[in-house]
């Protein structure tokens, strides 16, 4: 049931070891000071403990030095340790260019997972080692947080935006996989595995399933939902082209400029009047309720492979990196 | 009648705030500071009954790792029903509406706080906020933690949240209420002599806490109404299927809710000053910084809501700063801690029941602020948050914190409000029996959480079932030792030995008047010629005209 | 012990000092430090209604646009005027009772009453309009165009913030009318209004809170599309 004590999850990403080394500082500090204080709190205790009834205390008002000294150190402290904490939380927030694209879908009470080649999965998730991996979460219904303890990683899935995550795993092995934010009745049930496994079985598993790829299945939907009415190849429809459209910078109705990433697709299906190209009218209506979020993802991923005409081809299992440069997609992520 | 002499004590006066009247209607209509003070007392007492029986159901639940004792649903009711109660009617109130009520005008040498009916006004808020969240309890209760996070609680919650969460509005406005009286009072009713650094300790952290009632509780008032219309009457500002952000709400609801935290530690810092001084005989130790650093909590406090949403979706640089502000806040923290330690060197220290607190409040609340720190470090946060290491770091705080604060000056003042002593061997016990409970109880969930066991499971992985017994085992000694001071104390009301005005020999105005004092707290008005916690002065000197 | 050298003599004190405080001076001044910190409560109150506003116009401005258009801005000028209207005669009733002139202070009190009713009846209707074209957030809410669900997200902030306001003078009106039957009864003096002067703060801010309310909900300019 348990081997000897484990004060720590495995070290199964390259975070973990970061995590851990500020955590064991921190506990080296925490238990430094907190022995200090009980030392001197308890020795002075004792030491000054009062002998006879009417006993009084020397009246020593303060000092400055003193003050200035523990006021000081401390400060110094939190200094170093808030610039090591960022340093790792900005590690965590920079997604490397290569990673490889995972769309997560949090549902009371499950995750469900899709691979652009088209493998889904349900409260499990399985990744290649020794590859950098991209989450993007959303949630169906209410805040979801996807966590692995083993990666050190964590982010919540937040209905009606994207979120995304990385983690480059480095060790074989299953990992517990657990829903941190509370979420309902069955919060402590929405719990699975992450299954690293070497490339070679990964690619055996991606290829052992799935209907098709995601970027396919959104093509269905495209079609069913009569999205090629207005958004034609040849620029005739009422809606703009999408071809080549994602990564690309846009400029709106109101004369601002935004790069078309994951949120500005989502946000122009389900919420089209909120950002309007310029050039053209506010007539999309709305897809809120026609098409789950997973279906988006699907579309996002349709519309992610739209390339224009001279560099078209087959979507990947790992996102092509040409289409999405990198620097203008991480500038609008939160 | 001579000018400073150094008077023999008198006789306790015949009639005191006790009793000079009887009856129901005299206590439910009274304006008089301290008999409010006890009726906050009273139902502090049983809120805290309450909140701490559906803490044991959890821990006991939490024994075993299948989700066995309790549906999941009546689970998630437990953990929000402990939460909401032990947050907004038990901790929020505690030392404010009972010792800072009952001691703030004896302090500073007044007749009762500036505004005596709003005060009862204030109690009766409180009670009829309990009335509704006793309602939603009686009617099935509320699961959606105490964080009432959108849109589980406007869309999905099939459970009572309207009316729990109209408890704790009208709660805040209780709060809200005392925080202003405090405020007024202590700028408009301070003794002659009494300046502002000439005021006990207790009084400044009480004064920062009523910043934070005054100009934190609105926003939570307000994002709580908009919870219930958008429930009630869907009023859609959160609802991400209008557009709306479920994210903002947490920035509302922790703009109030981090402060909040701050209301339920200075008070009891303050105490911990005052028990401290008192015990060792000796001024605190740096007294002018110890004051301005209740303040430097408040202030900085109301910047730092952003660290309970490093994974949230608020951006890199938001974090960032949240980060920073974070660590900056721990440092007037830190500074208290040293200068009541450094108050000890040299000090005449005794052991009583009072010190046996607070020194379990230093070391407690030093484990408990240190892990703050861990928290406030962005790249650790990423992995503990909404873990079991955010649990053990609050009610570090909280528990070992503001709670051991709270039955340190219960115990200290004891005589003064009741005019009996406790039985001091019984305090003692109680004392350590809760200080080794409340570690065995919340020291392995520091472990549990960096293993990676999330907050609010019914249900958890085998793994973690050892770390879960021990802090059940834990559980079971601290309601123990809660339960002792309970029953000696309401034993001592009765049977307890008489006490003199000022049985600990401590300065402050408060100990010059009777055990109980009279309705009107003072014979004469005191007028003030020293400085604070002067003990060279002779302690039986009274500085009256 | 005697108590003369603490307190005045009993005859001395004025009826409406407190037991607890020494003097009306004193009594004053801790009255209006008072009504200041609540004021300050009351900032932070509509504060946070004040911060929603301010993202979802900033996520939605067009829709923040179209929703304003509905509103009739005539009727909400109309009512800032009459509550500006209303803090005149409430300042009058101020000056009346430092004066010491009953039957002012009872007359403009009722005046601010008045006003303040109107001002309500008004608010009635525009609420009753936006009920019948299906304005009001909820089920039957419809709007024409695609702006039409963060357009839901406008008008649940404007009945937010107006009902927060309206709820803020309807407790103001009854507080109003029994400082006037107070004040009819003599209450008031040239030496002791103070209640009267705390109500005019309380009833002042409300006018101010309506007067960012106005124009933040009533006159955001529509763009044309080009």
């Amino acid at each position: 049931m348990w081997s000897g004590f484990p004060l720590f999850p495995e070290q199964a990403s390259t975070m973990a070891g970061r995590v851990d080394a500020l955590y064991i500082a921190l506990l080296a500090m925490a238990a430094f000071f907190s022995v200090l204080i009980a030392c001197l709190v308890i020795g002075f205790a004792v030491k000054f403990r009062r002998r006879s009834p009417g006993e009084i205390g020397v009246p020593i008002h303060g000092n400055f030095t003193l003050e200035a000294v523990w006021t000081a150190v401390p400060l110094a402290i939190v200094i170093v340790v808030f610039f090591w904490s960022a340093e790792i939380f900005f590690s965590m927030a920079r997604v490397p260019p290569q990673a490889m694209e995972i769309y997560v879908v949090g549902k009371r009470w499950m995750w469900k997972v899709q691979h652009l080649s088209g493998q889904r999965e349900i409260n499990a998730l399985h990744v290649p080692v020794g590859v950098p991996v991209k989450l993007l979460l959303t949630s169906e219904d209410v805040i979801h947080s996807f966590y692995v303890p083993a990666f050190r990683m964590k982010k919540d899935a937040v209905p009606g935006r994207y979120a995304t995550m990385w983690f480059q795993a480095t060790k074989p092995g299953r990992y517990h996989l657990f829903c941190a934010e509370y979420c309902g009745t069955k919060h402590s049930g929405m719990i699975g595995w992450v299954d690293v496994m070497e490339p070679a079985a990964f690619q055996a598993w991606l290829t052992g399933g799935g209907t098709g790829s995601l970027a396919g299945e959104g093509q269905k939907i495209f079609q069913s939902l009569g999205c090629v009415t207005c958004h034609r190849a040849d620029a005739q429809g009422r809606g703009p082209r999408l071809e080549g459209l994602f990564g690309r910078t846009v400029t709106l109705a109101s004369g601002e400029e935004v790069v078309a990433d994951a949120d500005y697709v989502r946000e122009s299906i389900v919420t089209p009047a909120a950002k309007v190209v310029a050039g053209y009218q506010p007539v999309m209506p709305t897809y809120q309720g026609l098409v789950s979020e997973e279906g988006v993802m699907q579309l996002m991923a349709y519309i992610q492979s739209l390339q224009e005409p001279a560099a078209k081809g087959a979507p990947l299992a790992v996102a092509p990196p040409e289409a999405a440069p990198p620097a203008r997609a991480r500038a609008r992520q939160p | 009648m001579s000018a400073a002499a150094v008077l023999p004590e008198p006789p306790p006066p015949k009639t005191n705030y006790l009793n000079v009247s009887y009856g129901v209607k005299s206590w439910l209509l009274t304006t008089d500071h301290k008999r409010i003070a006890l009726l906050y007392m009273a139902s502090i007492t049983v809120m805290f009954a309450l909140g701490g029986t559906f803490a044991a159901l959890i821990r006991l639940e939490l024994v075993t790792p299948p989700g066995d004792l309790f549906q999941a649903e009546t689970y998630n009711k437990l953990f929000t029903l402990h939460g909401v109660i032990m947050v907004f009617f038990f901790l929020i109130p505690s030392i404010p509406a009972t010792l800072g009520n009952f001691l703030i005008p004896l302090m500073i040498g007044a007749r009762d706080l500036a505004f005596p009916k709003i005060n009862l006004l204030s109690w009766y808020l409180f009670m009829a906020g309990a009335g509704f969240a006793a309602w939603s309890l009686i009617n099935g209760g509320v699961d959606t933690g105490w964080t009432f996070y959108t849109p589980y609680s406007t869309a999905f919650s099939n459970t009572h949240v309207i009316s729990a969460a109209m408890g704790a509005f009208i709660a805040g406005f209780s709060s809200i209420l005392t925080g202003l009286n405090f405020i007024v009072t202590i700028h408009k009713m301070r003794a002659p002599g009494l300046t502002w650094f000439r005021l006990p300790l207790f009084v400044w952290a009480h004064y920062a806490t009523s910043i934070i009632m005054i100009l934190g509780t609105p926003v939570i008032a307000v994002t709580l109404m908009l919870v219930m219309v958008e429930r009630g009457l869907h009023l859609g500002i959160f609802n991400p299927a209008l557009g709306g952000d479920p994210v903002l709400f947490q920035h509302l609801f922790w703009f109030y809710s981090h402060p909040a935290v701050y209301i339920m530690i200075l008070p009891s810092m303050g105490v911990i000053s005052e028990v401290v001084a008192a015990m060792a005989r000796k001024r605190i130790f740096g007294y002018g910084i110890v004051a301005m650093s209740s303040l430097a909590i408040a202030i900085i406090g109301f910047l730092v809501w952003g660290h309970h949403m490093f994974v949230s979706g608020q951006s890199v640089y938001a974090g960032m700063v949240f980060s920073a502000l974070s660590f900056l806040v721990a440092i007037p923290s830190a500074i208290k801690v040293f200068n009541w330690t450094a108050t000890l060197y040299k000090g005449s220290v005794s052991y009583d029941t009072p010190t046996l607190y607070a020194i379990g409040f230093i070391g407690l609340f030093t484990i408990g602020g240190l892990t703050g720190i861990f928290l406030a470090a962005l790249g650790l946060d990423v992995h503990v948050h909404d873990t079991y290491f955010v649990v053990a770091h609050f009610h570090y705080i909280m528990v070992g914190g503001a709670i051991m604060g709270y039955l340190g000056g219960l115990h200290f003042w004891w005589p003064k409000i009741t005019g009996r002593l406790y039985p001091e061997a019984w305090g003692r016990v109680a004392a350590l029996i809760v200080f080794a409970g409340f570690n065995l109880t919340f020291f392995p969930q520091f472990i549990l959480g960096y293993m990676g066991m999330p907050r609010r499971y019914h249900a958890y992985p085998e793994e973690f079932q050892v770390l879960n017994v021990m802090s059940s085992a834990g559980a079971s000694i601290l309601g123990l030792g809660y339960l002792l001071p309970f029953a000696y104390l309401g034993w001592s009301m009765r049977y307890g030995r008489a006490a003199s005005a000022n049985p600990w020999g401590a300065k402050g105005l408060e100990w010059q008047a009777a055990s109980p004092p009279l309705t009107e707290n003072f014979e004469v008005q005191p007028v003030v010629r020293e400085e604070a916690y002067e003990y060279a002065h002779a302690p039986q000197e009274r500085a009256v005209v | 012990m005697s108590e003369a050298m603490a307190h005045h003599a009993e005859a001395d004190r004025h009826p409406a000092l407190a037991h607890h405080f020494e003097g009306l001076p004193e009594q004053k001044e801790a009255a209006g430090l008072g009504m200041w910190l609540f004021l300050a409560q009351e900032v932070m109150f509509f504060g946070g209604l004040f911060t929603c506003y301010t993202i979802y116009r900033n996520l939605y401005p067009a829709a923040f646009a179209a929703g304003s258009a509905h509103l009739n801005w005539k009727l909400g000028a109309f009512n800032t005027a009459v509550l500006i209207g209303s803090s005149l005669t409430m300042a009058m009733a101020v000056h009346a009772a430092a004066v010491g002139k009953r039957r002012q202070i009872v007359a403009y009190l009722l005046l601010t009453v008045a006003l303040g009713s109107v001002f309500l009846g008004v608010k009635v209707v525009e609420y009753a309009d936006k009920f019948h074209h299906h304005l009001v957030p909820g089920e039957h809410f419809r709007f024409e165009g695609p702006l039409a669900r963060p357009a839901q997200i406008y008008f649940s902030l404007y009945f937010a913030m107006t009902g927060l306001h309206a709820l803020h003078m309807i407790i103001g009106i009854p507080i109003l009318l029994t400082l006037a039957v107070l004040a009819h009864r003599g209450r008031y003096s040239a030496d002791y209004h103070a209640p009267v002067e705390l109500t005019g703060l309380y009833w002042h801010f409300v006018d101010i809170v309506w007067i960012f309310l106005f124009p933040l909900l009533y006159l955001i300019p529509t763009h044309a599309p080009h």
